[in-house]
């Protein structure tokens, strides 16, 4: 397939996961902020510009972080890259560029949820019933995925899908567990109050995990919730589940057996996918969760710009180089 | 909605006689309208009209920034054509088609229209669509116009004429296709009762015509469609007729000149194309050959072609054949050819670089259209009976500037079809495009664009200037075979 068009569909993927999660994001720090005896709303909502997106962008338009300014910020801003709309926008626009390979019910799933997305504005239910706003949202991406999945052939092109909706969706929930941890950890003595349940009940409700959470563990712990998150094989949020899911789409691309590598990205996902088969969750939080993430992060970078030079930057040999620099 | 009180006023109306009795191939339509319940034709409208815009079916409006994207206003009552005028059409099209593609080869050719008389050097050399670097080459099957869009008009005493020949990249057979889904889900009844002329087959017949053009004894070629992208006007249609077809759609980033071949830059390295459908212009196709500062297009993609080693379809070029200085000289360049006469009427054309023609023009600007030889969509045009009388000064201002860039014809009376509108049916005015394939044979898409000018009494059709569209119903002739819509191969539609 075209290499303009394998970015165009996994870019398309990618940014429906990115506004589906920060439709998470939010709609958890919602939650929360409804159980908060006493609110320290710059507490509460500023790590959350920090993770979606540039804190100095905000700062440059809005004065405090509060529930509304972070709010707008995350969902309307058009001037933010990162909020629900712009996302949404530029899924649309990948989707409109690839219209012919992708199937009709795709696009018009993804055309349609911009437009309910326009409409709202007009009767803003982001700030009169947020609750109904963001799970009527995610239940717009969630139709997008089934569609997808029901609709498309499985072949390249899906696989492109499949692989960009993994490597982000494992960014997102390293980062939602990364804040969280921060948020709902202030304090040694936090630990163990029935607030603190609370907290950590909201969080995995956010991802959608509470209750395959529950058939897992007995107990609600930080630990627990940090294991449920990076190590679980089989919950579908899971970072490592996330990992496996776009190592096989790698491989179906390519063609290459399984655990062996045949290009760059292929080699660096499976590096990372090993560091975390053999990771414990005591190890991880005994050298800190925060700058294990970090760390996290930074290599599914490194696998994203694999990814970019493997399949999307397709450059002809040579000669070509010269005839690029002639049309510039 | 009825149509009683229905006013044809003066001018000819493409559903009912001058009487006011409906034609006799619209009368099963304009009573199954009259069945429908008060309000149901307005719910079926805005149905149809909900459904473009989710399907995304739209067009940019150049210069729009907030919603650059418009469903373009469609009107659900088709307009029908009998049997006897397609035949006439069709005939007179293929005629016009095979002239003037027999002229594309001679003009890059030995030019013996040139050299005969009939057709002056200055006039061809002076068209900006006139591309001297394709002189020498033969493309294959020594086909140049591989699709066109042609402009119909009708005038009010029932006369077609041939407005226009597009031979670059006409646009609009899209919603020809999407129009006509629209309303089989509106009037299924009718399409059962009716022996409507099915146009579904066109990409079929598209893919065909284009696999033709590949070098001979290919199996299987690389088929493309160019486009400039998602911000160009007609985006949709590119994408959308890709799709059909099954081939890739690309951009002019996606290809490259490597080896002396164009190729496609794949997930899986560069992979060898074969035909391209290109809806970029001349200009933009290929920095090295025509515009340098073109961003669109694919540098060194020219040579190729006239080397043989890609087909492209419409061959670069063309577009000289749809100079509108050029356009006058049609009936002539039929009769160069064929020794006979033109079954298609022209509109009669003042060609102002003409010294008595240029007289003409400037002594009744006010009762003629106005129109610049090279461009297109409704820009650039003064149409006399409705200007102001500066804007006729300017006009004469123009004109006396650059003469060979301007032409003058009458104002034709365009026919008109029953539009929905506030005050129920009113007639406006239309245009007809039929598309037209030429490859091994030629084929006339049996329907075609129907565009509607919208605003009362307006002449102008364009898109871009507040016209619509409406389907076109080509009524099959009861005696000859010619297949129903029902049972044609169907198109899997989107």
């Amino acid at each position: 397939m075209l290499s303009r068009v394998a970015d165009a569909i996994y870019w398309l993927s990618r940014y429906i996961e990115r506004a589906e999660n920060i439709a998470r994001f939010v709609d958890v720090n919602l939650h929360l902020a409804l159980d908060q005896a006493e609110p320290d709303e710059d507490r509460q909502w500023a790590p959350l510009v920090a993770v979606t997106g540039d804190r100095s962008d905000f700062s440059e338009r809005y004065e405090v972080a509060n529930q509304k300014t972070v709010v707008r910020f995350l969902t309307y801003d058009r001037a933010n890259p990162n909020s629900i709309y712009s996302c949404l926008w530029a899924a649309r626009e990948n989707a409109r560029s690839v219209r012919e390979v992708i199937s009709s019910e795709m696009w018009e799933q993804v055309n349609r949820s911009l437009i309910m997305l326009r409409d709202a504005q007009t009767y803003n239910p982001v700030e009169t019933d947020p609750a109904a706003f963001f799970s009527h949202f995610r239940e717009a991406c969630h139709l997008f995925w089934g569609i997808t999945d029901a609709t498309m052939t499985h072949g390249e092109p899906w696989n492109f899908a499949r692989l960009g909706r993994m490597l982000e969706r494992a960014d997102k929930t390293s980062r939602i567990l990364d804040v969280k941890y921060f948020i709902i950890l202030p304090t040694a003595d936090y630990v163990g109050s029935p607030y603190d349940n609370l907290q950590w009940v909201a969080l995995l409700k956010s991802i959608s995990g509470y209750e395959m959470y529950r058939k897992c563990y007995h107990d609600i712990s930080p630990d627990h919730v940090a294991e449920f998150l990076l190590l679980n094989d089989e919950f579908p949020r899971s970072i490592r589940f996330c990992l496996a899911e776009a190592d096989q789409a790698l491989h179906a691309i390519s063609g290459w057996r399984a655990a062996a590598f045949s290009n760059r990205a292929e080699q660096q996902l499976g590096r990372l996918r090993s560091e975390l088969a053999y990771a414990d969750v005591d190890g991880i939080l005994a050298g800190g969760l925060h700058q294990y993430l970090d760390r996290f992060q930074a290599k599914l970078n490194g696998v994203g710009n694999a990814v970019f030079d493997t399949f999307f930057a397709i450059q002809p040999i040579r000669r070509q180089t010269q005839m690029g620099s002639l049309t510039q | 909605m009825s149509f009683h009180g229905y006013q044809t006023d003066q001018f000819f109306d493409e559903l009912f006689e001058r009487d006011g009795k409906p034609r006799a191939g619209a009368q099963a339509l304009i009573d199954r309208i009259e069945q429908l319940a008060e309000g149901e034709l307005a719910r079926r409208q805005n149905a149809a009209e909900a459904a473009l815009m989710n399907l995304g079916v739209t067009f940019a409006v150049y210069g729009d920034e907030e919603g650059t994207e418009k469903i373009w206003p469609f009107d659900l009552v088709p307009r029908i054509v009998e049997p006897h005028d397609w035949e006439h059409i069709e005939t007179g099209l293929r005629q016009r088609i095979e002239a003037l593609n027999l002229f594309l080869c001679d003009i890059y050719g030995e030019q013996r229209i040139i050299n005969d008389g009939v057709v002056p050097r200055g006039l061809i050399e002076s068209a900006t669509a006139y591309r001297p670097q394709c002189m020498g080459v033969r493309p294959p099957n020594d086909a140049w116009c591989h699709i066109t869009g042609t402009d119909l008009v009708r005038g009010g005493d029932g006369t077609i004429y041939v407005l226009e020949d597009n031979l670059r990249c006409p646009s609009g057979v899209s919603y020809v296709l999407e129009n006509r889904q629209l309303l089989k889900r509106t009037f299924p009844r009718l399409f059962a009762d009716l022996a409507i002329r099915p146009v579904d087959d066109y990409p079929i017949r598209l893919r065909d015509m284009l696999q033709q053009l590949a070098p001979t004894g290919m199996y299987d070629p690389v088929i493309t469609v160019l486009t400039p992208g998602i911000y160009n006007s007609a985006y949709f249609e590119h994408s959308y007729l890709a799709q059909q077809m099954g081939v890739e759609l690309v951009e002019g980033r996606d290809l490259v000149v490597h080896d002396g071949c164009v190729m496609m830059r794949t997930t899986r390295g560069l992979t060898r194309v074969d035909v391209i459908y290109r809806r970029i212009d001349d200009d933009f196709l290929d920095p090295l050959a025509f515009r340098e500062d073109s961003m669109l297009g694919v540098p060194g993609l020219f040579d190729v072609w006239k080397q043989g080693r890609v087909a492209i379809a419409n061959a670069p070029g063309t577009g000289v054949a749809d100079d509108k200085v050029v356009y006058a000289y049609v009936p002539d360049i039929i009769r160069y050819y064929f020794d006979t006469e033109p079954i298609l009427a022209n509109v009669p054309t003042y060609l102002c670089w003409r010294e008595s023609d240029r007289k003409y023009v400037l002594d009744h600007l006010p009762e003629l259209v106005v129109k610049s030889a090279d461009e297109s969509g409704g820009y650039g045009m003064l149409i006399g009976p409705q200007a102001t009388a500066a804007a006729c000064e300017e006009f004469a201002r123009r004109i006396a500037a650059n003469p060979r860039k301007y032409i003058a014809q009458p104002v034709i009376d365009l026919s008109r079809v029953p539009t929905i509108t506030e005050n129920g049916f009113e007639g406006r005015h239309v245009d007809l495009r039929p598309y037209i394939l030429y490859g091994d044979d030629i084929h006339v898409l049996p329907g075609g664009l129907t565009r509607v000018a919208l605003v009362k009494d307006s002449l102008v059709v364009n898109s871009s200037q507040g016209g619509g569209s409406k389907d076109t119903w080509v009524l099959a002739d009861p005696k000859s075979a010619a297949p129903r819509n029902g049972l044609s191969h169907g198109v899997k539609h989107a």
